[in-house]
């Protein structure tokens, strides 16, 4: 991936989350408050703004910026989940022309940033349930295996009981409702194959 | 959807220019959507910063005035607001001796004023958080994201409000917020869900004859659905769950607060019920409010918050204050 790749890749997120934003919010009305596309749709066009313009030497600065500006726009718990995603992928790209094994370990720390300020599990029902599979996907047979991947697991957390977010107040009642968050990382992925 | 708005992306920023309008002794920040004391920051106080999505005013900007916040961060409608706004109420609070951060728990409020917190800290702000927890209808287990902050809130910050406004250091002033928090409950029940203007439809159906019980404030659905009952059910069912939750006797602050879509004649009703039912058990209702305080726009429901308070709590709960939601004493 190179620098142009690299906004490609999120102006195709901003795209999609767009597309999407009222799925997303529908499934976000089931189970959470109901803002979780509205949301994303308001911090990705920030997003598209931040980035207009924007002079990126490396991979990472695309990333980095992304991150950022998710963080400051979005609020909610997507915006700092994925705004520090964003930023730590963005940090361990440092040059303007990226490996595919390179890219794999951004995921994972991108992966890692959303567990360790999310605290979330596997099984949670929440967005590392679709993050986890597809980072494994990607490393063995790249982007168009982690959309699959990312697609089954966020279809996976229907069957799930929340434990963490705003799902987890209703308890059992939050199984038979697929996880929003889930849902909107299988779109990031979707839109890196 | 019928609202008074003119756009539904703008609902946050045109109400803040008119709650701007209508009170001028505060100073609002348009950029950040902020309320903030007019006199801010107050020299030596310590300063005391809440904040969260929108759709539950009058919490937070309208509790903003001498005795209770010197700034209010608002978010988008039932949204957390961003580490930037946050930071920016923080500096804007902070008159040297350190700002508290009340916080509700929920998984976006806590992340974000994290963050914020640490940005204050690099900046040299000393920053302390009281995290408010008091909804006994969620279980605080490893299943869950613990109990979310509702109608205790407004007490916290009244109360630490009041002795942030004595001169107390920030350490103290966390002190007695903690301590509000831990010996509050809320339990709430909602008749129907509440519209939020960017997805302008109800949250969940609600079938005419069935209530939510259980409900948080943000439109979210609550652990159970039940047949609709006399309010004398519903206030045992809401006594029953905090005095469990938080068992005690003797002198408390009592609040029956509207969801924002019940008319004061029936949150009467209910606390008629809740009084008569509290004295049964030996609480002691030492001060009480009745209105729509921690609201979830128009939803249609009621919360019952009890404190068991103290001569201290009582105290700093009668100190003066003059905001545009709550106002005594001045």
């Amino acid at each position: 991936m190179n620098v142009e790749q690299a906004r490609e890749w999120i102006a195709a997120i901003a795209a999609t989350v767009e597309a999407e934003a009222e799925t997303l919010t529908r499934l976000d009305s089931a189970i959470g408050d109901g803002d979780h596309g509205a949301n994303l749709k308001r911090g990705f066009a920030a997003v598209r703004a931040a980035l207009d313009g924007f002079e990126a030497h490396t991979v990472g600065d695309v990333l980095t910026k992304t991150g950022a500006t998710l963080i400051s726009k979005v609020g909610g718990a997507s915006g700092p989940l994925y705004g520090s995603a964003f930023r730590a992928m963005g940090k361990t790209l440092t040059s303007p022309d990226v490996t595919t094994e390179q890219l794999g370990d951004a995921l994972d720390a991108g992966l890692a940033a959303i567990r360790k300020l999310g605290g979330a599990q596997p099984g949670d029902k929440t967005m590392v349930d679709a993050w986890l599979p597809a980072v494994a996907a990607f490393r063995r047979k790249g982007p168009q295996a982690a959309a699959t991947a990312a697609e089954e697991a966020a279809r996976a957390t229907t069957d799930l009981q929340a434990r963490k977010g705003r799902a987890s107040y209703l308890g059992e009642r939050s199984i038979g409702h697929q996880d929003p968050g889930a849902t909107s990382t299988a779109l990031i992925f979707r839109a890196l194959a | 959807m019928k609202k008074f708005i003119n756009d539904p992306g703008d609902v946050v920023a045109q109400a803040l220019a008119g709650l701007a309008a209508a009170h001028p002794e505060l100073r609002v920040d348009p950029d950040n959507q902020l309320v903030i004391r007019g006199d801010a920051p107050v020299r030596g106080k310590t300063g005391i910063v809440s904040g969260g999505g929108s759709g539950h005013e009058p919490l937070h900007g309208g509790f903003v005035g001498p005795g209770m916040l010197d700034a209010a961060c608002a978010g988008e409608v039932f949204t957390s607001p961003v580490p930037d706004a946050i930071l920016a109420a923080t500096r804007a609070a902070d008159g040297g001796a350190g700002v508290l951060h009340i916080v509700k728990n929920y998984t976006g409020d806590v992340l974000n004023f994290e963050m914020a917190a640490e940005l204050a800290g690099d900046e040299g702000i000393a920053v302390e958080t009281v995290l408010v927890d008091d909804d006994v209808a969620v279980q605080d287990s490893t299943w869950t994201a613990g109990r979310r902050g509702t109608g205790a809130t407004l007490i916290v910050e009244k109360v630490a409000g009041a002795l942030a406004t004595e001169g107390a250091s920030l350490k103290d002033v966390a002190a007695i917020g903690r301590l509000v928090n831990e010996r509050s409950g809320s339990f709430a029940v909602a008749l129907t869900a509440a519209t939020t203007p960017a997805a302008g439809r109800p949250g969940f159906d609600l079938p005419d004859d069935e209530m939510e019980v259980g409900v948080g404030i943000h439109g979210e659905p609550g652990r159970r659905r039940a047949k609709v009952t006399r309010a004398h059910d519903v206030a045992a069912l809401m006594v029953d769950a905090i005095l469990t939750a938080k068992p005690g006797g003797g002198d408390a602050i009592v609040l029956v607060n509207g969801l924002g879509g019940t008319p004061l004649i029936e949150l009467y009703v209910l606390f008629g019920e809740v009084s008569r039912l509290l004295g049964e058990r030996d609480v002691t209702i030492a001060r009480s409010l009745v209105g729509n305080y921690v609201t979830s726009l128009d939803m249609a429901g009621a919360a019952l918050t009890v404190c068991h308070a103290d001569e201290e709590i009582l105290r700093l709960w009668d100190a003066p204050v003059r905001t545009p939601g709550l106002r005594w004493g001045v």
